[in-house]
């Protein structure tokens, strides 16, 4: 008899089950701490782009009695009224400002006249609030007679909104129209544009600058190969804001290769380099030069040079055998390498903020920017899910056309 | 099959020599001649330098001294891809990007031939090693021997002058290599191109080669064919390479035309052919094939005697090794088949071991 008996299957489905609750004990800490660090920050950042409470939080009453409202006119004097008591309250309540904030973020120019206006509204006794209100408030200024205005709160009043994504696309929702595009400022898109243009040049040059190194490199005996590798590494393992700041050391108007070209007369005046997309690139491409190489030197370093002999003794020239034998056979490094640099100069941060200028910004500068400055969390919360699904999109088109099974990282 | 008595300037080592540090000789003064459609195999240990004279030839090493000439016409100018040489290697080299098919293709691709006649010759080559229903594989998806014959296939199929196979059946277990010794012996006889065939394995060597080229320290030791190489071993070193042999220590006493006869240690005295040893008082050593070494009672008394002691024997299978030791500690063994003549001996027993004169050869003795 070959078969097991029912009591034997199930001591071997119990032994088995036993092993998997281990395995999966000595995984937890581990899965916790991705849980906390990583899924976590991603989830509250989606969950951030397309949730907004505080307009709604705010002004609940307005936005319920805006419900009426035809959308082509000035709101009638009820709603108007409404909104004087409300604003009044969140004068006394000093949450005026917050309010001011977030109506000039739906509708520019507001920041002013909502503290005017709640300064105004604010001074009115209880029975005269009751009474004149809504007059107050459209003497206060003519904004409050525009129903585009009106439009715009209502929009921001929404507790759940796409709105952000919308801006991060350059587009606008107009009343009648519906979605456009934003006839004022249009940067986002261009700069996601930008961001992957010199993502690719990076890519471009640290795989023509990596290249031949790696490939000279896997050619060498061990030990010379090792100690220039080290060579390879030893940027790698200096602070990143050191290498940065050396660049700019190198670039800027009297640096070193300006004062260069200066004194051996090539140029006749400095060229301004840092603070440039072109230094952004040159400092990004040496900092990332070495996940170009590494994958790359281990796929080289794995190629029996019997491949290419034998493309020879087959009777290819070293050129033809060169591409038609040894590069194929290197491109899940060389695929590997670019992916990696790619994925990593898209969300990079630390060298365009301090040698791109206005110039080299990326996307994650302007998400800092609105995380930092301008307050704008949701919108730097739309950019960043943005970002992530367009990495996810390049990867997808990666998988598919080359095949995510060939990247070879060793 | 190859002519052994034709033309043997197909192929000509002259002089060939080989450093890699420029200080010591990894070849030294590597002389061949190989005729048209023969089977050269150079064997040797690890280090000998027999690789890199396929190397020399294949054009991946520089020649340091010397000349390589293939139908008398230098080649050790000539770039690797253009000396239309073959070469099988021990990883089999196949490129693992392109299917079979392709993989038969590149070199009658890089010629430039009409596509109609590459598909003809792959699907020639393809069943010519039997594997025509495997042409869109990849070679991940092909077993060691499979590939073997695949590497073999494109080696041939754009008809080289000679064909290089450097240790090519090494990755292959006991079984699949014998049966890969048989294939290439075919496709050898079908085809009659010229093989040199480095190797380690002397078994292969003796039973795939037409002539066989032993290496030891970058000298050839002895170049002939494999019954010559077995039987009349020029030297010590290729009778212990190819095959096992009983070695017992003398002085030449005497020389015949061509024999030779010599004192033993212990004092006996035998009569043996005459090989590189022929000065009278020479030391020597008396080597003797173990099968041809038998218990006395079976010679009836004729031909050379030695006695030694019973040790142990070992159960092969097919034959029986039974290990002696003569008075002075010269271990020597027999091997006697598997068959009713097996005697059984006992613990140290004392026993008379014989051979016939022409069986034994009187080779150089190193010093101590």
């Amino acid at each position: 008899m070959s078969s097991l008996t029912t009591l034997e299957a199930g001591q071997a489905a119990n032994a088995r089950n036993k092993k998997r609750l281990t395995a999966f004990l000595f995984v937890v800490p581990l899965l916790v701490f991705i849980l906390i660090t990583f899924v976590a920050p991603i989830a509250s950042m989606l969950w951030r782009s397309v949730h907004h409470p505080i307009v709604a939080e705010l002004i609940p009453q307005t936005l319920s009695e805006l419900q009426r409202w035809d959308g082509k006119s000035t709101p009638d004097r009820q709603t108007l009224q409404t909104f004087a008591v409300e604003l009044h309250k969140l004068n006394a309540e000093r949450l005026s400002g917050k309010l001011a904030e977030e109506f000039n973020r739906a509708y520019t120019g507001m920041s002013s006249v909502v503290k005017a206006s709640a300064r105004r509204v604010g001074r009115l006794s209880e029975s005269q609030l009751q009474a004149e209100g809504a007059e107050t408030l459209l003497k206060a200024h003519k904004n409050w007679e525009k129903p585009q205005l009106w439009f715009a709160i209502q929009r921001a009043g929404q507790v759940y909104t796409y709105d952000y994504y919308l801006t991060a696309l350059d587009l606008e929702i107009h009343p009648e129209q519906g979605i456009q595009v934003r006839e004022d400022t249009q940067i986002y898109v261009q700069l996601y544009t930008k961001t992957l243009n010199m993502a690719l040049v990076i890519t471009l040059l640290c795989a023509l600058l990596g290249y031949p190194l790696a490939y000279y490199l896997s050619g060498l005996p061990e030990n010379r190969a090792n100690l220039l590798m080290v060579l390879v590494l030893l940027p790698f393992w200096t602070s990143l804001l050191v290498r940065t700041t050396a660049w700019i050391a190198l670039l800027q108007t009297n640096g070193v290769i300006n004062s260069f070209l200066l004194g051996i007369g090539v140029i006749g005046q400095p060229y301004e380099m840092l603070y440039t997309s072109f230094a952004t690139v040159v400092a990004m491409t040496h900092i990332l030069l070495p996940f170009m190489i590494l994958p790359l030197y281990s796929v080289m370093r794995g190629i029996d040079p019997s491949y290419l002999r034998a493309a020879m003794s087959l009777g290819a020239k070293p050129l033809p055998a060169f591409a038609r034998i040894y590069f194929p056979m290197t491109l899940p490094g060389l695929s590997a390498g670019a992916l990696l640099v790619f994925i990593i100069s898209v969300g990079y941060y630390i060298t365009p903020a301090l040698v791109g200028g206005t110039d080299g910004q990326m996307i994650s500068n302007i998400i800092a920017f609105h995380m930092q400055r301008s307050n704008n969390w949701e919108l730097a919360a739309a950019l960043g899910s943005l970002l992530l699904g367009l990495i996810l999109l390049l990867y997808w088109v990666y998988d598919r056309f080359v095949g995510a099974s060939n990247i070879k990282l060793g | 099959m190859a002519d052994l008595a034709g033309d043997k300037a197909f192929l000509q080592f002259t002089n060939v020599k080989k450093t890699y540090d420029h200080k010591s000789l990894v070849v030294k003064d590597f002389n061949l001649d190989v005729a048209k459609g023969e089977f050269i195999t150079l064997l040797g240990p690890s280090g000998s330098g027999k690789t890199t004279c396929l190397m020399m030839l294949a054009g991946f090493e520089d020649v340091t001294s010397g000349e390589i000439l293939i139908n008398g016409r230098s080649v050790t100018s000539i770039a690797p891809y253009a000396r239309n040489i073959g070469m099988v290697f021990q990883q089999y080299a196949l490129f693992p990007h392109m299917t079979l098919r392709e993989n038969l293709a590149y070199p009658l691709k890089i010629r430039k031939r009409p596509k109609d006649e590459i598909r003809a010759k792959v699907d020639e080559y393809l069943s010519l090693v039997e594997l025509l229903d495997f042409g869109n594989r990849y070679p991940g998806q092909l077993s060691g021997g499979q590939r073997q014959r695949v590497a073999l296939a494109r080696a041939l199929i754009f008809a080289p002058d000679i064909v290089l196979m450097d240790e090519p059946l090494g990755a292959l277990d006991k079984k699949l290599r014998e049966q890969m010794q048989f294939e290439i012996k075919r496709l050898h006889e079908q085809l009659g191109f010229t093989v040199i065939y480095v190797t380690h394995d002397q078994t292969e060597a003796l039973t795939m080669s037409d002539r066989i080229a032993v290496f030891n320290n970058g000298i050839v030791q002895q170049c002939a064919p494999p019954h010559v190489l077995y039987e009349r071993p020029a030297n010590l070193f290729v009778a212990d390479f190819i095959g096992e042999s009983n070695k017992l220590k003398g002085v030449i006493e005497s020389v015949g035309e061509d024999s030779v006869q010599v004192r033993l240690e212990d004092g006996g005295l035998v009569s043996t052919l005459k090989a590189n040893c022929t000065e009278v008082g020479q030391p020597t050593t008396v080597s003797i094939r173990p099968e041809k070494l038998s218990f006395n009672d079976r010679l009836g008394g004729a031909g050379n005697q030695v006695m030694a002691r019973f040790v142990t024997r070992h159960y092969v299978g097919e034959y029986i090794r039974y290990h002696f030791e003569t008075a002075d500690g010269t271990e020597l063994v027999v091997k006697n088949m598997n068959d009713s003549s097996a005697p059984q001996l006992s613990a140290k027993e004392e026993v008379a071991l014989a051979w016939l004169p022409q069986d034994s050869q009187a080779l150089d003795r190193p010093v101590a």
